[in-house]
């Protein structure tokens, strides 16, 4: 097995509030191999774009990293300022609009960007945007173009070149595609998961969705209330779950193909915590109808490499 | 005769910016036509589902079939009456309108923040003059929300003390308040999460069988259609492009862009 | 209350000195300006009870004719500064909080007119805005208030002085509020609360005030607490000016207004004492409106 690329120890995130502290990533801890897409998947409140904005050092008061160590290729992050992750790890957030300044082309802000890690000419400088525009679709003379003349896809291909003209190990993308279109959702992943593999980068794929889940990622961690509940190969863990808030998940999503839903849908009961207001024991005990006494006490902790589940120890005894 | 019948309804936007230039001669007016000549008819009893990416023109149709838009040609006819008829009465009108009722895509902004959920529930009652009485009032009020799988005390809550899942209750109990034939959905679940937007999903499937509601279901997400729909049409810059009964319209799309829209659509199945 | 007592409004509070301090500094004046009456040892402007001896005694020092001791000296005419203040306190406060309400109720409906309604009533009211944003409003107030004494018959012109007041400071400060009960009223409008009341064929007017008013009030609150340290300084303005409040009413303008005559002779207590009310009047009201702001609106911070 090849060194890890990206190693989390028991991360923690806390917010302080009038309510307490507010623990919005509790004790996490993940590994993604060099090339990997792994998916971080949750519903809201999960603390799955939490988790992101901690590795990129992004967290700001009153929320804080409260513990844990982030290790990004045998170095650790977590106590460098954020500058020296920059040419490290990119991130691609949700709305291309947010990522982009409005008041120049976008040659100028990857331009930019790849004089401010590299010592280059400004005409190599133009070459290489020139390059990763073409790499990522869209006609190099278009550099002078300002973001708002493109497309919502089109913006998002923007901010993809501009998240790898540094060449990083790392790319974090949040929700990359939530606000596009089905059609044009397909393409973007398939365009990052290309461009990745190529480069030998690795993609943490922040989303809620399952179905993105299923066709983008090679490993998936679900996330729940904060705390990691299951880990493993995509493929396993959507086709045989072993937490049941995973198999929830996974069975409540509906799918395109009538045949295979069910009258009723599968639903789980309730609703995601809030943080203020946690369950003892497993967080999701309350909306899980094989809940046991245990659960409710205990925190569960990993039972082999799969899942954070007590069931799972009871299997393993018998 | 079917239960909903729309008649090439078309409707168009003015892009002018002020109202100079909409007068001045000179200046080209620009319009949008969002809705393109579209007709559907949806049968009293089921689900007829609109699918289409942004700017198909999805959200101007509901807003058209429940009144909160006039369409610029064409009709619309519930039960045989034309809701777009300019010499109906008040009362008319009045009458229609407690019949169509919608559920809206935010659970956020559907809902007045300064207003308890009881007074939510109980202000269609008091428009329509439905529930005389303050005792009879408060008990309809508790037997929607009970209706909607919530506590008939969480009337007296405020919105911001539910989660995004049972605001939509809300939102459902309130679109029911005024006992409606139909209900227009706007993407009644996609600000919602999987698990919660299941629940939502089969909440409108049994008030359906239970009390023979007719649906008309906006959503851009093909999944979510395929569990509710009787019949779905494919809407494409304005213009419905193909309808189908919907298992049909998954086994065997007609349209490249049926076709593309059911191939782009993520999959949690592995095949 | 209890609710009142635990939101984050309240948390926010305790958590702030500055918001503290000028709560209670705006409360004390408030109150010493409502209970005047009792307060004030003497009723400065009962003619029958001045003894003009009593003129020009410095603060805390016996009166060399009568021996009386003053708290804050006396004025010309032998009045208790401090009591005439009090009295003042009562009318600026009086005159400002009149102008604001009445500047706030005209805002707030003509910006939910011309936010909900739109079209050309929009237009008309806001250009009407932004024509009235173009002269300083002191200005429009003096115009307002020439033309209402223009108007007014002279034996009602003391009468009325005070109504007139409130008015002219009220028309000239309506804008903010219509401003911004405008946007927000944009933003509320297109909320599909607003929509679901249109669908069970709620009136335009029904829309405005049942559904829509109580969500764009929070912004018009912070406005009224800074308006009302404006127009607490109009009306002093005014007065200062000798175009507001009439010497048988004298607001704190009125008084520093005859306290100015006083400063170069040595009188120096009766302009220092109004003026450093009026300050810690206007000082306070408007710390205490930029805390609500902020408190109520971090984006605008």
């Amino acid at each position: 097995m090849s060194a890890p690329l990206l190693s989390i120890k028991d991360l923690s995130v806390t917010f302080e509030s009038r309510y307490g502290v507010l623990r919005a990533v509790d004790r996490l801890s993940l590994t993604m191999k060099p090339g990997e897409i792994l998916g971080l998947v949750g519903e809201s409140g999960a603390g799955k774009s939490m988790t992101g904005s901690a590795i990129m050092g992004l967290i700001d008061p009153p929320g804080q990293i409260s513990g844990g160590e982030i290790w990004l290729e045998g170095e650790r992050v977590d106590t460098q300022p954020e500058i020296f992750r920059g040419p490290k790890i990119s991130m691609i957030f949700q709305d291309p609009l947010t990522s982009l300044n409005p008041l120049r082309t976008i040659g100028d802000q990857i331009i930019e960007t790849i004089r401010r890690h590299a010592k280059v000419t400004n005409g190599q400088a133009t070459d290489r945007a020139k390059q990763v525009l073409t790499d990522v679709g869209i006609d190099p003379a278009r550099l002078n173009d300002y973001p708002h003349v493109f497309s919502g896809g089109m913006r998002q291909r923007v901010v993809i070149a501009l998240a790898l003209v540094t060449e990083p190990r790392l790319i974090i993308a949040d929700e990359p595609t939530t606000a596009l279109d089905v059609s044009v959702q397909a393409q973007i992943l398939d365009l990052l998961q290309a461009l990745c593999r190529d480069r030998g980068a690795s993609v943490l794929l922040i989303t809620h969705d399952m179905g993105v889940i299923a066709e983008t990622t090679d490993r998936v961690a679900v996330l729940y209330a904060g705390r990691l509940i299951e880990v493993g190969d995509t493929r396993a863990v959507l086709t045989d779950p072993q937490h049941p808030y995973t198999r929830g998940l996974v069975a409540s999503t509906p799918s395109v193909d009538p045949s295979l839903n069910d009258e009723q849908l599968y639903q789980i009961p309730g609703a995601m915590p809030k943080l203020d207001a946690l369950p003892s024991g497993c967080a999701f005990h309350p909306r899980c109808d094989s809940a046991t006494s245990q659960c409710a006490m205990e925190q569960p902790q990993f039972f082999g490499e799969r899942a954070a589940c007590w069931l799972l120890d009871k299997k393993e005894q018998s | 005769m079917s239960f909903v019948r729309v008649e090439s309804v078309s409707r168009e936007f003015s892009l002018s910016p002020t109202w100079l230039s909409r007068v001045l001669p000179f200046v080209e007016s620009k319009t949008l036509t969002a809705v393109d000549q579209v007709s559907f008819e949806i049968e009293k009893g089921t689900t007829y589902a609109l699918v289409g990416e942004s700017g198909s023109g999805k959200s101007t149709l509901a807003n058209m079939v429940v009144g909160l838009l006039r369409p610029s040609t064409g009709n619309i006819y519930l039960d045989g009456q034309d809701l777009t008829d300019p010499a109906l009465s008040l009362s008319e009108k009045r009458a229609l309108r407690r019949r169509i009722q919608m559920v809206f895509q935010s659970p956020y902004a559907s809902l007045n923040p300064r207003w308890r959920v009881g007074a939510i529930l109980a202000e269609p009652l008091h428009a329509f003059s439905l529930c005389p009485g303050r005792a009879a009032k408060e008990s309809r009020v508790a037997e929607l929300l009970e209706q909607v799988g919530m506590a008939a005390s969480d009337a007296r809550k405020y919105p911001h003390e539910f989660s995004g899942g049972q605001r939509q209750r809300i939102s459902i109990a309130r679109a029911l308040a005024s006992e409606p034939e139909i209900i227009i959905c706007d993407e009644p679940t996609s600000a919602l999460d999987v698990s919660v937007q299941a629940q939502v999903l089969n909440l409108l499937k049994q008030l359906q069988r239970d009390q023979g509601l007719t649906y008309l279901f906006i959503s851009h997400d093909l999944a979510v259609v395929s569990t509710i729909s009787n019949r779905i049409g494919v809407l494409k810059h304005g213009q419905l492009v193909e309808q189908q009964a919907a298992a049909d319209l998954f086994s065997s799309p007609k349209t490249d862009y049926a076709k593309m829209l059911l191939k782009a659509a993520p999959k949690v199945s592995f095949s | 209350m209890r609710r009142f007592l635990d939101s984050d409004f309240m948390y926010a509070f305790r958590r702030s000195p500055v918001a503290i301090v000028s709560f209670v500094l705006v409360m004390v004046l408030i109150l010493s300006a409502i209970f005047a009456p009792w307060i004030a040892p003497t009723n400065p402007f009962d003619a029958g009870s001045l003894n003009l001896m009593n003129g020009f005694t410095a603060p805390l020092t016996p009166n060399m004719f009568t021996g009386e001791s003053f708290f804050l000296g006396t004025d010309d005419q032998g009045r208790d500064l401090f009591s005439a203040i009090l009295y003042g306190l009562r009318i600026s406060l009086f005159v400002g909080a009149m102008a604001v309400l009445f500047a706030m109720t005209l805002g707030v409906i003509l910006g939910l007119i011309a936010g909900y309604g739109g079209g050309w009533l929009d237009n008309f009211i806001m250009r009407l805005a932004d024509i009235q944003m173009t002269f300083p409003s002191i200005l429009i107030a003096m115009l307002i208030f020439g033309v209402a004494r223009g108007i007014l018959p002279p034996e009602l012109r003391d009468e009325m002085a005070i109504t007139v007041l409130i008015l002219s400071i009220g028309l000239s400060e309506w804008v903010p509020f219509a401003r911004t009960v405008r946007g927000s009223t944009l933003v509320e409008k297109e909320k599909e609360y607003v929509a679901a009341a249109r669908l069970i064929g709620l009136s335009r007017w029904q829309i405005m005030l049942r559904h829509i008013l109580p969500n764009v009030l929070s912004p018009v609150l912070v406005i009224a607490t800074i308006t009302l340290a404006l127009a607490i300084i109009a009306e002093a303005t005014l007065s200062f000016l000798g175009v507001g409040a009439p010497r048988t009413e004298p607001s704190l303008g009125t008084l520093i207004r005859v306290g100015q005559d006083f400063l170069f002779s040595g009188e120096w207590w009766i302009l220092l004492f109004p003026a450093l009310t009026l300050l810690a009047l206007a000082l306070s009201v408007n710390l205490l409106g930029d805390w609500l702001r902020d408190t109520l609106n971090p984006r605008l911070k």
